[in-house]
């Protein structure tokens, strides 16, 4: 019968493993870089500055995560989640204090003083080696495990081969689907959020109406702060805790803000999805999806064992191809981001 | 007692004084117009006055308190609104987002004082939900003066309100400032149409160089003939 034939043919295994590689990868990557994005396209929107430090606050939040369940290891068991996961709250407070707190110390002087935007560039540069060093000092330089018992595999059948999901994923999913949506009433809802997206707008007008440009810029931090750490938290729980976790990303949260549109904060999620799928599309093997076809080609044509766009080890360069396709394309980003 | 007095305001950006010795005085519910050539610092007097550059010498009364060099924040609450000539709306908020702005130093509910502003400007209403920065010229000054408003200000700082507006649009708005004054709302404004302004207002100030050159009522600026030889562009 042909119509089995052709159904036997179809490479249904193959396809739930570019599933498992490439979507379900993609979305991880994507929620930590969205997480990650957001906080950065804030603070380019609201204070007008690229914080470079943002990956080193993912790492610091995470290592707060790795402290609070290192401190209180079973807190997790009654609900069978990581500890690290119920104590990340902790984490973002904690993550959200230090942002405010080297806001104040370093950001809020320049402020005062109207640099000009380099310098406090500059200044975040600095931050950013110092936090580095502190969190070294601090973290050491190995791996650590943040959940040290095994994680929950849900595994779904999908015609022979299972597709895979780990807890720490799902979590990063729900909570990644859930801040946005916060996120998302907080800004078209509250007193508040409006009053950032008028910052963000126009801060000369903002002043003028009299909102208080403290209040807003210390609202900035302590969410961009807790999302952070979040992200931070819950891509250490899916891979490990290391000194340069996030320091490897901060290339790709800011690609994925700039390319959703600079002080978009939607903007900065699908940003950040898209830089995480082509990540993922760019790395992937393309052979085992080609291979199932060999005894249908002629024989001198040959499937290499290995067809991906970049070898994994260049996976670094994908958002700058992004980032530059976007900024020809559509210079303002996705979401029209803010030109001036 | 005057609403507002500034008296002998010297200030600047830092560098040399723009403003060398200008005084303001109105009474409540009065409109106020400044006029002057280019330069003259009649913009730099509203900002003076707003608290968005530094008054080096001269005192600011209102209402019966001194605000020399308060801080914006503040002058809002004590009741007074600014409606700068340029950028003077959130493009990517809404109308309504936009108004609800003018309110945020109120913790009360404001709603009827939108519904008041969509008295005053009827086309708003039904755009209160696209982008500000999606209206024309004169919907988005109607935005920025209805913004203003929503603090329920006693003196109202215009600067420039018809600046860059076709002819059509600049009645409009000179209408609608009228109605705003006759609804007890102080008005001090900057016009580049002096001799049009000057036809309405209560108090005039001609200021040259950074001072007073004349003052006096509207009425009194316009038959003045030296005020219209110098500074409402010939005698006619």
């Amino acid at each position: 019968m042909p119509e089995a034939g052709l159904l036997s043919v179809l490479p249904i295994n193959e396809f739930v493993f570019f599933i498992n590689k490439v979507v379900i990868g993609g979305l991880i990557i994507g929620s930590v870089y969205a997480l990650g994005a957001i906080g950065v396209t804030l603070i380019l929107g609201i204070l007008r500055f690229a914080h470079f430090p943002h990956g080193d606050m993912m790492t610091a939040g995470a290592f707060f995560a790795l402290v609070c369940a290192s401190l209180a290891p079973h807190v997790g068991d009654p609900f069978g989640l990581p500890s690290a996961f119920v104590l990340m709250p902790v984490a973002m407070a904690a993550t959200a204090a230090m942002a405010v707190w080297l806001d104040k110390a370093f950001y809020a002087p320049l402020r005062r003083a109207n640099v000009k935007p380099v310098v406090m560039v500059m200044s975040s540069v600095g931050v950013m080696l110092m936090l580095q060093g502190l969190i070294r000092l601090f973290a050491g330089t190995g791996t650590r495990q943040l959940d040290p018992g095994p994680k929950d595999i849900y595994r779904i059948p999908a015609g022979g081969r299972d597709l895979i999901v780990t807890q720490p994923q799902l979590l990063l999913f729900i909570f990644t689907a859930v801040a946005v949506v916060a996120l998302h009433f907080f800004l078209t809802r509250s007193r508040m959020g409006k009053a950032m997206r008028a910052v963000a707008d126009n801060a000369e007008l903002a002043r003028v109406s009299g909102i208080s440009i403290d209040h807003v810029v210390r609202t900035t931090w302590i969410i961009a702060g807790a999302l952070a750490a979040a992200g931070g938290t819950l891509l250490a729980l899916d891979v490990t805790f290391k000194a340069d976790l996030s320091f490897n990303i901060i290339l790709p949260v800011f690609a994925a803000a700039i390319v959703g549109g600079v002080g978009h904060p939607y903007g900065a999620v699908v940003g950040g999805m898209l830089v995480g799928f082509t990540e993922t599309l760019a790395v992937f093997n393309w052979s085992v999806l080609l291979r199932p076809l060999q005894p249908y080609l002629p024989e001198f044509v040959e499937i290499p064992s290995k067809i991906a766009f970049v070898p994994t080890e260049y996976k670094i360069v994908i958002p700058f191809f992004i980032l530059i396709a976007v900024l020809i394309w559509r210079p303002t980003g996705i979401f029209k981001g803010r030109t001036n | 007692m005057p609403l507002l007095e500034m008296s002998d305001i010297h200030a600047g950006y830092g560098g040399a004084n723009i403003l060398n010795g200008v005084s303001i005085a109105i009474e409540a519910d009065e409109i106020g117009v400044i006029v002057g050539p280019n330069g003259a610092g009649k913009s730099t007097s509203l900002k003076a006055l707003f608290g968005l550059l530094k008054v080096s010498e001269g005192a600011i009364v209102f209402d019966g308190e001194t605000i020399t060099n308060a801080v914006p924040e503040t002058l809002v609450r004590k009741g007074l609104s600014f409606v700068p000539q340029e950028y003077n709306v959130f493009p990517t908020l809404s109308v309504e987002e936009n108004l609800e702005m003018g309110a945020y130093v109120r913790r009360d509910s404001f709603r009827h004082l939108i519904d008041m502003v969509y008295g005053f400007f009827p086309p708003l209403k039904e755009k209160r939900r696209q982008p500000a920065g999606e209206l024309s010229g004169g919907q988005r000054q109607m935005v920025a003066i209805g913004r203003a408003l929503m603090s329920e200000p006693k003196l109202l700082l215009l600067d420039e309100p018809t600046a860059g507006l076709s002819p059509r649009y600049m009645g409009e708005i000179f209408e609608r400032i009228l109605a705003v004054n006759a609804s007890g709302v102080g008005i001090l404004m900057v016009e580049q149409n002096a001799r049009q302004a000057l036809g309405f207002a209560h108090r005039g100030f001609v200021l040259a160089n950074g001072q007073n050159r004349f003052t006096g009522t509207g009425a009194e600026l316009l038959a003045d003939p030296e005020v219209a030889k110098s500074f409402l562009g010939g005698g006619d």
